[in-house]
């Protein structure tokens, strides 16, 4: 196998997070190839959404550092974009107005943060809803809205904290298909927090297994035999099956 | 054709009027009048252009206490709802304000300010602004938190969040408050017109009670809520106007 140096886009060093007297995360340290995503993995309350939002900037550290692309990072940045398990949409916009808000929280004009939203209201397949309010939209609707509002930034670095899990099961397998081909078409690196071993293993170039307070990885898994294999055909690889198998008996023993 | 807004408010209308007038000539009480007869009522008080000079009074502490429990009323509600600080000095004030019965409450608005424009903008204000301020710090302590985080993850300041999401974001119940703050605020403007000294509506509903005259009476009523009906349809207008995604389909 030829040894490939991949840069790291984001790294993880020696973070704790203590909320009063819990421990939420300790001494955890991870790193993030770039162009490549990486699931956090693991039961509720194990952290992973902790992480994810402290990689964000959106929590503080009480130890450790957080390096994106180099630099230290405290705060939210325009490397970093955020898709959330909720959709995080403001009720009061429409569909264009809240893909646009990030461009129009950097002061982007009107005209010009339209024209860049349109075109990714019509990537994640809602075009002809612009002028649609959320409530008008079913919940995998809304995911998208949030999905192209974290895309229209064009940060590098793309967060999702369990984007699917508010959705039905049929739209969800059809997300989990559509962001193998996002990884693929675009050129950044997404950090994956689920609770779900099987999407983990069907979207992630690697997994990190996150164990529950404190939280520190336990391993890191990089499924490769099947990942260039087409979206239908890798839920029966032979070798997806197992690794799923073997995730769940290691997260076992935590859970029981 | 009429909208189903508009019809639904005409066809209630017509129930109550037609209810009203069927109540009168049934002779349910002596003193209530029939619709119609008010009405001959407010249209003679039309021509004769009594009820005009009647509303220049009575519509200057009204318009004035209105205007600042609006302005001031959601303007402290937003800072209430914003610093906790802030809320441990003025909450109490509105909570009590809106606790205490106005009967006990005017002697001593006329002691301190007379018994002149002061003291009915006072009242006016002192019914409507309790409900404005604590809707308002209310919705704004309330703003869902994923949404101020989702502004603060895409580089937005101290001031986009509470301009762009807390506001925005409590306007339906800041609305609401301002709904029923101001319905009250125009029972204050006749009730201080009753209580501290009369002039404009509030002396024809008075005037007409002493001597008998109950179609004069009602017809004074009539329109004073017929005025607050046509002003809280513009506030709705202006609602919509403001925020046009509050208009979630409802009823009407």
């Amino acid at each position: 196998m030829t040894k490939e140096i991949l840069e790291n886009a984001v790294s993880v060093k020696g973070v704790y997070k203590n909320y009063g007297e819990v421990e939420a995360l300790r001494d955890m340290s991870l790193d993030f190839p770039k162009g490549q995503l990486t699931s956090l993995l693991g039961p509720s309350g194990c952290g992973k959404t902790t992480l994810l939002k402290i990689i964000a900037g959106l929590l503080p550290a009480t130890q450790g550092e957080v390096i994106v692309n180099g630099k230290v990072v405290t705060k939210p940045g325009p490397d970093r974009a955020f898709v959330f398990q909720d959709f995080a949409l403001m009720p009061w916009a429409n569909v264009i107005r809240n893909v646009a808000f990030g461009l129009e929280l950097r002061g982007v004009g009107k005209v010009e943060r339209e024209e860049i939203a349109s075109k990714y209201i019509g990537n994640v397949g809602l075009k002809g809803f612009e002028y649609s309010f959320p409530h008008e939209l079913s919940g995998g609707m809304r995911q998208r809205v949030g999905l192209a509002r974290a895309l229209s930034v064009d940060s590098p670095v793309l967060l999702m904290d369990e984007p699917f899990s508010a959705v039905d099961e049929q739209t969800r397998r059809k997300f989990q298909e559509d962001l193998l081909n996002l990884v693929k078409n675009e050129n950044k690196t997404f950090i994956f927090v689920t609770h779900s071993i099987e999407e983990a293993v069907y979207v992630s170039d690697q997994i990190a297994l996150l164990l529950p307070r404190p939280s520190r990885v336990s391993e890191i898994i990089k499924p490769s035999g099947f990942r260039h294999k087409d979206v239908d055909s890798i839920r029966k690889d032979s070798e997806y099956l197992d690794t799923v198998e073997s995730i769940w008996k290691s997260l076992r023993t935590y859970v029981e | 054709m009429l909208s189903r807004s508009l019809f639904l408010k005409l066809l209630s209308g017509a129930l109550i009027f037609g209810a009203w007038e069927y109540a009168g000539r049934t002779g349910v009480n002596y003193a209530l009048p029939t619709f119609l007869e008010s009405m001959k009522a407010l249209f003679d008080m039309t021509v004769s252009g009594l009820i005009f000079e009647a509303y220049a009074d009575t519509l200057r502490p009204l318009a004035i206490g209105v205007l600042i429990s609006s302005f001031i009323g959601v303007g402290i509600g937003v800072w209430v709802g914003l610093s906790e600080k802030f809320d441990w000095m003025f909450s109490p004030i509105f909570i009590i304000m809106q606790a205490a019965p106005l009967a006990a409450l005017i002697p001593l608005l006329i002691m301190a300010y007379g018994i002149g424009l002061t003291s009915k903008v006072f009242v006016v204000c002192i019914m409507a602004m309790p409900v404005i301020v604590l809707n308002t710090s209310g919705a704004v302590k309330n703003t869902p938190s994923s949404v101020k985080e989702m502004a603060r993850s895409f580089l937005g300041s101290e001031k986009d969040v509470i301009l762009k999401i807390i506001i925005p974001a409590a306007s339906p119940v800041i609305f609401a408050g301002l709904r029923l703050g101001v319905s009250a605020g125009f029972i204050g403007a006749i009730l201080a017109e009753l209580k501290i000294t009369p002039t404009g509506v509030g002396d024809i509903i008075s005037y007409s009670r002493m001597t008998a005259d109950y179609p004069s009476m009602y017809a004074a009523i009539f329109s004073i809520i017929l005025l607050a009906v046509l002003f809280l349809n513009l506030l709705e207008k202006i609602e919509n106007y403001l925020f046009k995604g509050n208009n979630q389909g409802y009823v009407s």
